[in-house]
This record gives C-alpha cells, structure tokens and sequence, in this order.
C-alpha cells in the first residue's frame, strides 16, 4: 500500500463514520421556567438600569421583580399541579437539575421568601429623605468611598441603588438552582451564582457602611474557602465515582456500576477519595446552612448587612442550602449513611448547643438573631439526618414556617430607629413595650415563634423534626435539642422582658411608621407564623407529599 | 374606645366569665357520675393528621370538678381584680404618698383579656383526652400568664416603683423559665411517647383512651427503660407546674409580686392543671412506672408539706406566707395521689377542689387588706380586727380553712388524704400529720400579728370590706362551709374516676387497717 493510498483509504474510513459531534444540550424549557424567568427578569432589570431614566427606575425595577417573581411562583404552582412533584419527576436538564417535590417545595418557598424580602427591600418611608428624595437602606452608591466627597455628591443628588432588584434577582435565580442541583458542578455554579450577588448585596448598607463593607468582606474571604473546600470535594468525588451526577456517585457508592473509565481507573472506588471528597463537600454545604464549626461568618455578616439583605439571607440561603444539602446526603450520599450519620449527629449537637448558649450574651439584636439562627440550623440538622421520608418533609416545613418567622423578625428590626439608623442595641429595646404596643407585640410574637412556644409555627417545625429525629432512632438528638431549646427560650424572653418589663429610656429609639411595603411583609410574617401555628395540617401534608427525590 | 369607656371591658369579662360559670354548671348537671366509660361529654375532630394530632375532649369526674372551680373562681378573680388595672389615680386610702397603683404599660382591658385566655386554655388543657392537645394548651397557658405576672402588681409601697418592677419581671421571668425547661423536657417525652406508638401500632397516636385500649388489649408494650424515661418527663413538667419540692421555687416570687387575684389564678386554678395531669396522664399512661416512682414522689411530697409549712412559719410578707402553705397543700395533694389507694386519690382530688376554694378566699382578703395599706410585710399590720371587724373575720375564716378546722371543707380531703397515706404506708402518714400542725402554727400566727392587739397608727381608719368585695369573699365562705358538711355532691362525681384511675393502675386497696365505716362518716 503506498503512502498515497494509505492517507486516502484514512480520509474515506473517517468519512464513512459519522463524525463525532458534541450533542445539543437538551434543556426541558418548561420545567426549569420558574429558574428562566426570574434569570431572564434579571437580565431585564439589568437593561432598565443601563436605559430607564433615573427617576422611573425605582417603580419599573420594582414592578418588574415583583412581577418576576410571582411569575416563576405561578410556574411552580403549574408544575407541582402538573404532577412534577410526585409521578412526572425526574432530572431534567442532561442530569443537571433534578423537577421534583423537594425541589418544587423549596423553590416555591423561596419564591415567595423573595417576594416579602422585595417589600422590605423597596421600603423608602424609615429613613429620613435625603434632599427631599425618599431614600431606602441602600447606600446612595455603592462605589463611593465611605465618608468621602463621591459619597456626599450622590447623597446630595439623591442616587439610590436600584440595581438591588437585578442583584437580587441573580441571587434567587441561584438560589432556585441550588436545591435542585442534581449534579455536582451544577451545585457548586448555583452556589457562586447566588453567593456572589449575596456578597455585593451585603456591602451596600446606607448607614454603618464600614461596618456593612467588612461584613461584606469576610462572607466573601470565608465564603471563598468553603467554595474551595467544595471544589476540592467535588474534584475528589469525580476521582472516586468517575462521574459528578449524584445517581451516578450513588451507584458507584452502592457496587451498582462496576464499568471503570480507564483513565480513572487507578482512583476508582478508592475510599479515601470517597471519604475525604464527601467530607468536604459537606463542609462547602454546612458552611451555607451555618452550622458550628463553620458558623463564624454569621454572627458578624448579620450584624453588618443591610437589615431588609439580612432577613432574606438569613431566610432563603439557609432553605436553598438545606435543599441541597438533603440532597447530597438523600441521592448521592445514601449509601455513605454510617459513615455521615455519626458526624453530623456531631455537628447537629454542636450547633444546637452552640448557637443557643452563645446567643445569651450578645447584646445586639441582629447578632442575638444570627446565634439563634444558628441554633435552628441545629435544629433542622436534627431533622435532616433521620434518614426518614418524615425527616425530609419536616425539615421542608420547618424551612418554610422558620423562613417567614425570620423575615418578620428582621422587618420588625428596620422600624425600630434613633438618629444613627436603626438601633439594633438590646439595651435601647427596653420598654418599647410602652412606646410602641403593637411593633412590641408582633416581635413578640417572632420570637415566640423562634422559642418553640405552642400555637406558633416554630412549635409545629420543631415538633415535625424532633418527631422525626425520635423515629430515625436519634433520641439523645432530641433530648439535647430540647434541652438548648430551653437555654435558646432564656435569650428570647429576655428581649420580651426588657420590651415589656423595663422602663423606657428617655432617649431612646423610636418607632418609625413604614409604608404599606413594610407593613404587609411583617404582617404576611405574622399571619403565616399564627397560620402554621394553628392549622399546620395542610402544610404539612404538602411537605409530606414532596419529601421523595428524584433519581 | 375611648379611655373613659374602657371600663366596660371589665363588665364584658365579668359577663363571659359568668356565662362560662353557666355552662361549666349546665356541663356538671349533664354530667352523669355513674355511666360507663371514662369519659363523657367527648368531642373530637381531627387537627394534625401528620402528627396523629386530634382536637378529642371529654371529661371525666375529676375534670368536670376542677372546671367547675375554674369557672367558679374566675368572675370572684374578675371582680377582686376590678381596679388592678386602672391607671394611676389618688391613693384610694389614706394619706401618705407611695399608695399609687403601679404600672399602667397595659391598658385595662389587656389584664381582663389575659384572665379570660387563661381560663379558656386551662378548660382545654382539663378536657384534652389527646396528650399532644393537651400540651399546646399546658404550654401556651404560660404566656398570659407571664404577661399577667409582669404586667400588673400590687401598689409598690416603700420599695419604691422601679425596684418593685424589677422585682416583679424577675419573677415573671422565673416562672416562665421553670416552666418552660418543665415543658420542653415534657415535650421530648410527648416526641417519645409517639414514637413508640408509631413503632409499635404501625400510626403514631397521642390519643389517651387509643394508648390505655392498646395496653389493656397488649398491642403495646412499653419497654421498662423507656416507661420510666417518658414517665419522668412528664412528671417532671407537672412537678414544676404543681410545684413540688425541690421545683417549687418559682411559686414564692410569682405569688408574692402578682396581685392578689392573679396569685389565686395561679395557685387555684393553673397550678391545679399540673396535679391533675399527674392524675390523668401520668398514672393512666404509665402505671407501671407510677409504681416504680412512687417511694421516691411520696418523700418528696412529704418534703414539701413540712418545708413549706416551716418556711410559711418564718415568712415576714403576708402573700409570701400563702404561697409558702400552697406548697405544703400541693405536698398533700401529691401525696394522696400517690400513696396509690382509693381514699388518697379521692382525698386529692377533693383536695384541689377544696384548696382551690379556700386559698382564693384567703388570699383574695389579704389582697383586699393589702391594697388598703400598701405593704405587704405582716409587720406593718395590727389590730384590724378593731377597725375593719367583717374584713377580719372572713380573713380568720380563710385561715382556718387553710388549717384544715373541721367543718370547713378542706378538712375532709386532708383527712382522706391522710388516711389513705396511713392505710398503705403509715410512717408517711404520720410524718405528713405533723403538716397540719404547722398549718395551725403558720394561720394562726398570721392572724394574731395583723388582725389582734392594738391598733397601729397606719392601719388607723381603714375602711371594711366594700359592696363588691363581700360579694367575692361572701359565696366562697359559703362554699367553704357548705362543702365542709356535705361534699357529698362532690365526691359522687369524683369517686367513680378515682375508682378508673385506680383500676388503670392495677393497684387495690391494701387490706383496711382503719375501718372503712369511719371513712366513710367522714365523706
């Protein structure tokens, strides 16, 4: 065979084989609209803020999140009704996103979670007008050095941050993506797409901004190491398993698959890899939901953060990292359950125990709501490892019923105000019982709910899990939960008390009155803690038929 | 409304107070003492499926009794309590200055609204057949109540006014925490309780007549380990709510800073919820463990009835002193409870009827004679007897209620009592008679340094009872006189639920020592 001929048998043998082409991606549209649309709005909001005057900005931005986020609601109502929570389930996406109850539950959470944090966000009536222009809690720019001349020029001109709704936005589309995420790169692009958003939305507060800009500083160093630590985890698990779809670690795990890429045959089914790699995925997840011993962001970007940016991020990260946490542990991980089991009972102890005893002696109200939400990290933690379908549907409803607890409760923080903002000191609280009946009682209420008190929704969450936790076996769980339950109820009747019971100072702080935005999200807050108090029964069924993952 | 028109939810509570009075007696008179069945009257409606939750109500004797004083007591608590919730006005008696009614952060309505919502829950938590109910209202119940302690008191005398709030949240503070750490570690058992239903039955289910069918018929075997875990976190809650040494400290300071209705709403009527939960819950669910706890409750209780006798002897503040006797009383309804024979429980059952009764009475006069001087040290009193005779008088007959004279109603439950503990374990018997021997000591003490001797120069002019306030203490003394001679009506609709109880015990009668001729004269 001479050369020529060679080279020219080559050509036709590779043309007689159809040419390997990448594969389209095949993307299910409809399923993964409510993720598209608000995505979609985002870039909207992007586009209104290069093109929609200054003035009009504030009502359009507003308008159009609203509107998006109700829209992507509607779309999961759609596709829960449809039958995507429970029969049609599946992994849509090429394996990348799972469309099932948990997923569907939780975006709807987090969905309206976003539509009362957007009230809180658009309040304009508690600050003082800035040269005649409302102004809300964001700072006038956020480019501006603190304190410095571009700072007094754009307070002067009356700017206001409306890019806070794209931003925003961003955050929830990630945030959508994250407890749906059914492989292990698209976790860890949901986790930075929200992350990011969160990191510049924390350092936009108009009062205090060093404190908001250091906050914001330290989410994103610390936040940085655990999506380190995550990358690192996923990179081990690839190693192991061959794969990053969580079917596929979990039939790697469980001896199901026994075919063996040769090029990763040297590290395949090698348990270290497994160990280390999940271990440090988990890490990269707890480092969301808060819990001890990767907690010590929390106290510090509560405190610093916007109040209206803390109550979302206090409400919808911890949900959207729960999700995916579930589903790491439910569907890639089941097979590890002896494995994981005894450490997290470890770290659920430890946070429950931790939060609640560190929470009394903080002094600042923020900072006594980040302990107590980590606290509750531990609480649902209790929930999420009984390895029960009861487990996952009350951790589901204990997301739902804490979430709106919280962004009640830090609404209620934005009223209450002196010259300097708000005033967020315990001790400038005393006897607004007094003052202000009303705003005292309804944050009563939050914190009765957050104590666990019977007729709130926090009673029927912590029942749900610590129920939950019995049944899988983990009693001495329960026991140690309801025993920081009582030290978590010292911290929270001591701010009654010294609402109700205390007299007032002279110079205190004082009530501002919100405009309807705020009003009806902390009244939202009330009607569904007293809702899911009273009457849980439908919610809880609702979590209960979405507790099943997809594989 | 306007302010001048918030008076009028004082007649709107008295009036729903009275119709509750109404239909707790239409209840007592539909209540048939001998039909079959431990409850009647039942209601039930699902609430939490998820959570095996039934909203199920039904009574038994002992419930229909104690709603019936709940009921009676609380237009009395409504009528004493008339103008503890007004705002500041001129010092109602006498001339020197701190007479002022303290702390006005609440407007009238919220004391009366708050009295009304302890009532209801305390119905519910007497009438909740479902343990889970139950709880939601045991532990719910502590939030008006707190409200109540902190938010009112009495007029803050010398102390001056801040020490006096400060003293005052600290005790409200005190006894929400005792009882929620109480409640929490209850709740883990209820959690407990209903996993091991749900292991065992296939549904996890917190219906009380559910759990003692599947004992009885042996579908459900509680482990001896985990009988005894669930029955102390439940004995646990309802010894703090009762309270009984050593849990009882949180009583003392709330009695003591509450006013003096509010004192009567707790010691009267709340802490009546804990011994009879011991009653239907703790016995009925966990007889065995009952069993096995009992040496240890009935040392405890005993302890109780001589600490709280000895320290009621050596207290200065005349509230303080009632609180004091509350728990040597509480000894001795804990005591019958679980001396385990069928005169105990009928002595105690009739025994939170009857000091119910008494104790408002006493303490509702000493709250009368408290606001007329502002102070409640029983040094600051002497020779009322001289200036305000019928005060005087019904305050003796309330003391020597609480001494257990014979004839007055409380004698013939603590003489059930007492036999009952005798006839099983006579050294306990005896030791709790020397109970009764300090009660005299402390009541009559009491009587002889405020009301005898001369007539002290504050005390000079007061003013005798008025109108309403003889209308509160008038039917109480009446009761109290009435039930001492012919409790009859009473314990025909107590004993048959004693009878039940016993028999979800296992537990007999120990052969009678004392002649049962003579208990029965003595009913």
């Amino acid at each position: 065979m001479s050369h020529a001929e060679f080279v020219h048998s080559l050509w036709t043998v590779a043309a007689a084989e159809t040419p390997q082409k990448i594969p389209g991606p095949h993307i299910e549209y409809v399923q993964l609209s409510p993720t598209l649309i608000v995505l979609g709005v985002a870039l909207v909001g992007v586009l209104v803020e290069a093109f929609v005057p200054r003035r009009a900005r504030y009502h359009s931005q507003l308008a159009l999140t609203a509107v998006a986020l109700a829209a992507a609601f509607a779309a999961v109502i759609a596709l829960a009704a449809g039958g995507y929570a429970s029969d049609k389930a599946h992994v849509a996406a090429m394996g990348a996103v799972a469309v099932d109850g948990p997923a569907l539950f939780l975006q709807g959470t987090i969905l309206l979670v976003g539509l009362v944090a957007v009230l809180t966000f658009a309040e304009r009536r508690l600050d003082p007008a800035a040269h005649g222009r409302p102004v809300d809690s964001f700072a006038a720019q956020a480019a501006a050095v603190p304190g410095g001349e571009a700072e007094r020029k754009a307070v002067a001109a009356g700017l206001t941050t409306t890019e806070v709704f794209p931003v925003l936005l961003f955050a929830i589309g990630g945030m959508l993506v994250f407890p749906a995420a059914d492989d292990l790169l698209t976790l860890f692009i949901a986790l930075e797409v929200f992350s990011l958003p969160l990191y510049v939305l924390c350092a936009l507060a108009r009062r205090q901004r060093l404190l908001s800009q250091e906050a914001a500083v330290k989410y994103f160093l610390l936040g940085a190491f655990s999506s380190a630590f995550l990358l690192f985890g996923i990179a081990l698990l690839y190693g192991y398993a061959g794969t990053v779809t969580y079917a596929g670690i979990a039939d790697v795990v469980s001896g199901a698959t026994q075919t063996v890429d040769p090029a990763l045959a040297s590290t395949t089914g090698n348990d270290v890899l497994l160990l280390i790699g999940s271990a440090m995925v988990l890490m990269g997840l707890l480092f969301k939901v808060g819990a001890v011993p990767f907690h010590m962001w929390t106290p510090d970007v509560y405190q610093g953060a916007p109040t209206p940016v803390t109550g979302f991020m206090a409400a919808a990260t911890k949900v959207a990292a729960f999700g995916a946490l579930l589903r790491v542990l439910y569907v890639a991980l089941p097979g590890m359950r002896w494995d994981w089991r005894p450490v997290m009972w470890g770290v659920a102890i430890v946070t429950m125990l931790v939060g609640a005893i560190v929470a009394v002696t903080q002094t600042d109200v923020k900072r006594l709501l980040a302990y107590s939400s980590i606290a509750h990290a531990g609480f649902i933690l209790a929930g999420a490892i009984a390895t029960t379908p009861d487990g996952v549907s009350s951790v589901l409803f204990y997301l739902a019923a804490y979430s709106f607890v919280t962004l009640g409760a830090f609404a209620v923080v934005t009223l209450v105000r002196d010259a300097g903002g708000e005033a967020t000191h315990l001790s400038k609280w005393a006897g607004l019982g007094r003052r202000s009946p009303l705003v005292a009682a309804v944050f009563a209420v939050f914190l009765l709910a957050f104590a666990g008190i019977p007729l709130t929704s926090g009673f029927a969450g912590k029942f749900a899990v610590f129920k939950a936790a019995a049944q899988g076996g983990a009693a001495p769980l329960v026991v140690i939960g309801v025993l920081s339950s009582a030290i978590a109820a010292f911290f929270y009747i001591r701010v009654i008390v010294l609402m109700f019971f205390s007299e007032p100072k002279a110079e205190g702080p004082t009530v501002a009155v919100p405009s309807p935005l705020t009003s009806s999200a902390i009244a939202v807050g009330v009607v569904v803690t007293l809702l899911l108090g009273v009457a849980p029964q439908y919610f809880l069924e609702l979590a209960g038929q979405a507790g099943t993952f997809v594989r | 409304m306007p302010a001048a028109r918030r008076s009028a939810a004082k007649w709107l509570a008295l009036g729903f107070s009275l119709a509750t009075l109404l239909l707790a007696a239409v209840q007592f008179a539909r209540f048939d003492p001998d039909a079959k069945g431990p409850f009647q009257l039942t209601e039930s409606h699902a609430w939490i499926a998820d959570f095996g939750v039934r909203y199920d109500l039904g009574v038994d004797g002992i419930a229909v009794v104690l709603i019936g004083l709940t009921a009676l007591l609380i237009p009395f608590i409504v009528l004493a309590g008339w103008h503890d919730a007004d705002p500041p006005s001129s010092p109602p008696f006498g001339e020197e200055g701190p007479n002022r009614v303290v702390n006005n952060w609440r407007p009238v309505q919220g004391f009366f609204a708050l009295i009304l919502m302890v009532e209801a829950m305390v119905v519910i938590a007497f009438e909740a057949t479902d343990v889970f109910l139950f709880y939601i209202f045991f532990e719910a119940m502590l939030i008006p109540m707190y409200f109540l302690i902190g938010g009112f008191g009495d007029r803050a005398g010398e102390r001056g006014e801040s020490e006096s709030a400060a003293q005052r949240s600290y005790a409200a503070v005190k006894f929400l925490l005792y009882n929620l750490v109480g409640g929490l570690i209850m709740l883990a058992a209820v959690i407990g309780l209903y996993a091991v239903t749900a292991h065992q039955l296939g549904t996890g289910t917190f219906s009380l007549t559910e759990i003692v069918q599947a004992r009885a018929a042996g579908k459900l075997e509680f482990a001896t380990v985990t009988e005894r875990a669930l029955f102390l976190g439940f004995f646990f809650a309802f010894a703090v709510k009762a309270p009984l040494w050593p849990l009882h400290t949180w009583l003392p300071n709330a009695m003591g800073e509450a006013t003096a209705p509010v004192a009567v709403l707790i010691t009267a009527v709340v802490d009546k919820v804990g011994t009879f939960a011991m009653l239907r819950f703790c016995l009925q669910l966990f007889p065995e463990a009952s069993k096995w706890a009992t040496p240890v409750i009935l040392v405890l209780s005993l302890v109780s009835i001589l600490y709280g006798a000895l320290l009621a002897v050596g207290q200065r503040d005349i509230k303080r002193l009632i609180a004091y006797a509350s728990i040597s009383h509480f000894g001795f309804i804990v005591l019958g409870i679980f001396a385990m024979t069928t005169q105990g429980q009928s002595g105690a059952t009739l025994y939170m009827l009857n000091h119910g009764i008494s104790t408002a009475a006493l303490l509702l006069v000493a709250g009368f004679l408290i606001s007329r001087r502002g102070s409640r040290l029983i040094a600051d009193y002497g020779g009322v007897q001289k200036v305000a005779p019928v005060l005087a008088g019904t305050f003796l007959v309330g003391g020597l209620a609480t001494l257990s004279l014979p004839g007055l109603a409380p004698f013939v439950s603590e003489f059930l009592v007492l036999v009952g503990t005798f006839s099983r374990y006579p050294a306990v018997g005896a030791i709790a008679t020397l109970g009764i021997v300090l009660a005299a000591l402390y009541v009559l003490v009491l009587y002889q340094r405020t009301m005898t001797g001369p007539v002290k120069e504050p005390v000079r002019g007061m003013p005798d009872l008025r109108v309403r306030e003889l209308v509160v203490v008038a039917p109480l003394i009446a009761l109290l006189l009435f039930l001492g001679v012919y409790p009859k009506p009473v314990t025909r609709i107590l004993d048959p639920a004693v009878e039940h109880t016993m028999s979800q015990v296992h537990q007999g009668d120990p052969k009678a020592d004392v002649p049962v001729n003579d208990v029965e004269a003595a009913k």
